[in-house]
């Protein structure tokens, strides 16, 4: 794991402003960002290692954690409110017996909010990994996610 | 000869099945033995008919939608190829009255061309505006941004020519472009779909950008959530750098402009300028006291123009036609066109461009055809999540920065987002200090304590505790969010919370009369 984050650093530690491509190409690789690599990068930018720390916990989309299989984004931002979200968030949460920011006990779903992914004209909106879904009910919800689970 | 086909790549249609309807058409044309040619374009902006297949026809492209990939097989019994009938043909796509009645400055691709081919572009009078910037010496090219009238369009309403004529009367060996593409507005969308829809128009303008100014590198910061906007704008550079519209000699001019994509990582605060450069510097997206002006102090300390997408995607077509030609759509100070962005609880959701000057009611109802669920429009907010909710009684107000301005609201990117009779405000107005709480960055503390201060006594306002006190306490604590923040986030949340109060005090617990006086006192 160690040589994928060393792999990254070595290709991007050159770049003006190095640190958050840096952090994205562990994301991407790894699904999360290990807190054995925090030092690893500290060194390789100078930095202290309570900065690379510091930035990492500053954005919401790093995480320290390994996500599920699938990581779901569900809108909470105002356009989707006024078509509903508030309903369809009690029923993910409900569905898949997790809160924001945990993943399912099978390892299958973590679930996120977000805050607006330009899908306004077509809400409620979500992301599931790199596909994103518009007009978003219960139903079609759990569509979604059993066909995911089942391909799991 | 074979059949040009058009299915969207923008991510709306997509989200609503878009890539299934393209493969299920593919399918058929091949099972059939019929020569296509599909072509992904960016969306038209009709959200309601979408995903919205095109087909070229003799007459013009004609429109088919919206269509799910169960339709295809009976589009071809029907011969949707030749413009065939059926239920779900809406005619010739320029004739469309939505479309019709815009005036697509900006926006006059998006939807009609290939969003990733430089010949299309080109053929679509693409790059027409840096050809011509590149034989004129930079401060006419500040002057011709500076005479078209064009103000940020992020939000702000800055003059853009201002702001560059800064830059461009800074002396240093390094200068930045840096395009603000963090649009991280509810209800906000007209970037993802220049982005994806005609990532070249973006491309031009910053390159139109740094000769104007003498800037050599620019960076777009884009937020993390828009991955197919990412992908096209990589495709574009790519094609720019190989025909030499960027790199270290421009056409053959010798001057050189380098462009590269930056991905934020989910902080809605980095949509702040000076948080967005903290962010590209690999710091975490703290805002910076002000002045220094970017303009003078930005970038890596360098002098840096910071613009909003479609600020920038806007430059192209006054440098093609010139200060004049853009300057005389609009009304008062609000020069040229807005794309604006119908969302929320509307029934005709999408993208108008038009010239500043219409009223938000004629945008709602006769552009928006009123709420999806049929029922009254309640409130709208206009100008993202740190934008006014507007009554019905202020629906004639013109979309006009100055006139949103003289209600005590803000016309912002031209997000509109509407919701119905159902909406409860003192929740909204609860999820403003909320989503603040949640999106400081923490440096100052009217917007880092303020805000949680402030959902705390929403709460107990909404559970009627000591409503008088808690009324009083949440004014107060606003005011101080307003004048005492650092930046627009602290600094607006009390728009959209005090409209709500003011337009609905009812949804508070208290009764339209005891608020009217406790608002004069």
């Amino acid at each position: 794991m160690l040589s994928t984050v060393q792999e990254i650093i070595t290709a991007l530690k050159d770049k003006p402003g190095a640190l958050l491509p840096i952090l994205h190409g562990i994301q991407d690789a790894l699904g999360y960002i290990p807190a054995d690599s925090v030092p690893v990068i500290a060194k390789a930018l100078n930095l202290s290692r309570a900065e690379v720390h510091g930035v990492i916990s500053f954005y919401h989309y790093f995480r320290d954690t390994p996500p599920g299989k699938h990581t779901i984004h569900l809108c909470r931002a105002e356009s989707c409110q006024s078509m509903g979200a508030g309903k369809l968030e009690e029923h993910v949460k409900s569905k898949l017996g997790i809160a924001f920011h945990e993943t399912t006990e099978d390892g299958q779903f973590s679930l996120e909010p977000v805050y607006c992914l330009g899908n306004c004209a077509c809400s409620p909106a979500m992301q599931i990994d790199h596909d994103i879904y518009g007009r978003v009910s219960a139903a079609t919800f759990d569509s979604i996610i059993n066909e995911l689970g089942e391909t799991a | 000869m074979s059949i040009t086909v058009y299915v969207p790549c923008d991510s709306g249609a997509i989200s609503l099945g878009a890539d299934r309807v393209a493969t299920a058409i593919a399918r058929q044309a091949q099972q059939r033995g019929i020569a296509i040619d599909l072509i992904r374009n960016g969306s038209r902006g009709m959200y309601w008919l979408e995903p919205m297949v095109e087909v070229v026809t003799e007459a013009g492209r004609i429109a088919y939608g919206p269509v799910q990939s169960t339709d295809v097989e009976e589009l071809f019994n029907a011969d949707f190829l030749h413009g065939g009938v059926h239920k779900l043909a809406l005619g010739l796509t320029e004739e469309l009255d939505y479309l019709k009645k815009q005036q697509r400055l900006t926006f006059a691709r998006a939807g009609k061309t290939d969003p990733v081919s430089l010949d299309d572009y080109v053929a679509h009078d693409g790059y027409q505006g840096l050809k011509n910037a590149l034989a004129m010496p930079p401060a006419d090219i500040v002057k011709a941004v500076t005479d078209s009238g064009l103000r940020g369009r992020g939000g702000a309403a800055f003059p853009t020519g201002i702001k560059w004529n800064t830059v461009l009367n800074t002396p240093s060996d390094q200068k930045y472009i840096v395009c603000n593409a963090d649009e991280g507005d509810s209800g906000t969308f007209s970037d993802r779909m220049i982005m994806e829809g005609d990532p070249f128009v973006l491309v031009e303008g910053m390159t139109i950008a740094g000769l104007a100014v003498g800037a050599t590198r620019g960076y777009i910061y884009l937020r993390v959530e828009y991955p197919h906007a990412h992908k096209a704008l990589n495709t574009a550079i790519d094609k720019a750098y190989q025909a030499g519209y960027l790199g270290d000699n421009i056409l053959g001019d010798g001057r050189s402009f380098h462009l590269e994509v930056r991905l934020g990582a989910g902080a809605y605060v980095c949509g702040e300028e000076t948080s967005l450069m903290e962010s590209l510097e690999g710091k975490r997206g703290l805002v910076r006291f002000k002045p220094p002006l970017p303009a003078i102090k930005g970038l890596f300390g360098q002098p840096t123009v910071v613009n909003n997408v479609i600020s920038l995607a806007s430059v192209p077509i006054i440098l093609d036609k010139g200060g004049d030609y853009y300057r005389d759509f609009g009304m008062g100070r609000s020069r040229g066109t807005l794309p604006l962005q119908l969302a929320g609880n509307i029934k005709h959701a999408g993208l108008v461009e038009l010239a500043f000057g219409l009223t938000l009611r004629e945008l709602l109802y006769d552009f928006g055809g009123g709420s999806a669920s049929g029922k009254p429009i309640k409130a709208v907010q206009v100008g993202g999540p740190l934008g006014a909710y507007l009554p019905e009684s202020q629906f004639d107000t013109p979309l006009d920065y100055e006139a949103f301005a003289a209600v005590w609201a803000v016309l912002g990117h031209g997000g509109v987002v509407a919701f119905d009779d159902s909406v409860d405000m003192a929740a909204m107005a609860k999820y403003s200090m909320e989503f603040c709480a949640i999106e400081s960055c923490g440096k100052c503390t009217p917007c880092r304590i303020g805000s949680t201060r402030g959902y705390e006594v929403m709460d107990d306002i909404m559970q009627g505790r000591d409503l008088d006190k808690n009324i009083a306490l949440l004014r107060s604590l606003c005011d101080t969010l307003l004048n005492g923040s650092l930046c627009a986030l602290g600094g607006m949340t009390p728009y959209p919370v005090l409209s709500a109060l003011n337009h609905f005090p009812e949804d508070f617990g208290l009764s339209p009369v005891a608020n009217e006086k406790a608002n004069a006192a």
